[in-house]
């Protein structure tokens, strides 16, 4: 049992930039021994039609997020801030281009 | 102290259940560290799950006809087709593992017969015409079924979808030339073209499921927004797109029920063999045997290949440590 699970192949998340410009984007997983592996892997199961110029893995293990339950410790706080959005501030509209 | 912990567990219960029930109700999407109902959450990992195993195991029927395609165009037109599978299942066993799945013990589950996959692909496929027909009629039924999963509720799974639909189109439409090509042929191979639709227009009508009276499953996915339209509403609409396709092509559907209905607007058509579709789901299918018995050896014969990735993997690391 504890065999096999030592053969088992690690998860990767995988993110992809479609093009020069955007960002990396994350499009899934897949199961890899290594990075070089996961690499390979994500470009023929993520971009088989041209989606993508460059690709990351990263072992799924070592993504730490912040989780649902603590949405409104991390979140929240932004929300009464309404001085932070442009629209906050009301000028004459005779002003230009501001 | 304990009685302390069991209620703030319960009051984050009640949380969590209303933000879910909230998420339904707003349209917008479940994600995979939210809260969410546990049956909810096996419910998503079986549908998912068979869906992953049903591209898995659709490679198969398709995957014969590689060596024997006629031509060079038609050789890569189909190896690209069946690599699109191998994706489609990856991309599904992957929304899968958001939910705590395990893609490895997935695959075993099917080996043992313990999770299902779709009843189509447990038909042989005879001759190259089939290849055409699984291409329209197959992937057709399925691309109904799909689209409206690119809005089903949970998030990892509808964003799989949007990627598979996007290339289900080239599949349906590869299938489609294909028996153009056929149509405009000799006599023997338009009669090929014809007994392959023959052969796959029942199994097609029976991918949408049983009817919606004796779907018992149905109704919670509804509520859940996994599913969105019911397997009769479906089923109507592949007719309706299909007839049409059939006359382009000049082959008949094998129906003699199947005429316009001006009333309501739609094809009438006859009622598949449900009974069929039971065996077939059950496992006495016509290929039912075969294709768990090449999965499970691709399985097995692969085995080596990937203890000796994880080996030189582990030894890597040691050394590069």
């Amino acid at each position: 049992m504890t065999d096999e699970i030592k053969h088992e192949w690690p998860l990767f998340e995988v993110f992809v930039r479609a093009k020069r410009g955007l960002n990396h984007v994350h499009v899934g997983s897949l199961r890899a021994a290594d990075h070089e592996m996961a690499l390979h892997h994500a470009r023929d199961l993520y971009t088989r039609r041209n989606e993508g110029v460059s690709i990351w893995v990263v072992r799924s293990d070592d993504v730490a997020a912040s989780g649902p339950d603590r949405k409104d410790a991390f979140f929240a706080p932004s929300g009464d801030k309404v001085y932070r959005h442009p629209t906050y501030y009301s000028i004459p509209d005779s002003v230009p281009h501001i | 102290m304990t009685g302390t912990v069991a209620g703030e567990e319960q009051q984050q219960m009640i949380t969590g259940e209303q933000v879910f029930a909230d998420t339904i109700e707003r349209d917008q999407r479940v994600e995979p560290r939210d809260w969410m109902p546990e049956a909810y959450r096996k419910t998503m990992i079986r549908q998912i799950a068979q869906h992953a195993h049903s591209e898995i195991i659709g490679m198969q029927p398709e995957g014969e006809w590689i060596t024997r395609a006629p031509s060079l165009r038609r050789k890569a037109i189909l190896l690209a087709k069946v690599q699109d599978e191998a994706g489609h299942g990856l991309y599904l066993y992957s929304a899968a593992e958001t939910l705590g799945a395990d893609r490895g013990d997935l695959t075993r589950r099917l080996i043992e017969g313990r999770q299902k996959y779709s009843s189509i692909f447990n038909y042989p496929t005879l001759t190259f015409a089939d290849v055409g027909v699984i291409g329209w009629l197959v992937d057709g039924a399925a691309i109904c079924n799909q689209v409206p999963l690119c809005r089903s509720s949970y998030g990892p799974y509808a964003r799989a979808m949007i990627r598979i639909c996007k290339e289900e189109s080239f599949h349906q439409r590869q299938g489609y030339e294909l028996l153009i090509t056929m149509m405009g042929g000799t006599a023997a191979q338009r009669e090929m073209a014809q007994d392959a639709v023959n052969r796959w227009w029942w199994p097609s009508l029976m991918m949408f499921g049983p009817p919606d009276a004796d779907s018992p499953n149905s109704a919670q996915s509804m509520a859940w927004k996994i599913k969105r339209h019911s397997n009769d509403e479906l089923r109507q609409r592949f007719v309706d797109m299909s007839v049409p396709q059939a006359e382009a092509l000049g082959v008949t559907l094998p129906d003699p029920r199947l005429r316009w209905n001006d009333d309501r607007a739609h094809y009438d058509f006859g009622t598949p063999d449900f009974a069929e579709l039971t065996r077939v789901i059950s496992g006495a299918g016509p290929c039912n045997d075969e294709r768990i018995a090449r999965r499970r050896s691709a399985d097995e014969d692969g085995a080596w290949v990937r203890e000796a990735a994880a080996a030189h993997a582990a030894r890597r690391q040691e050394a590069g440590a």
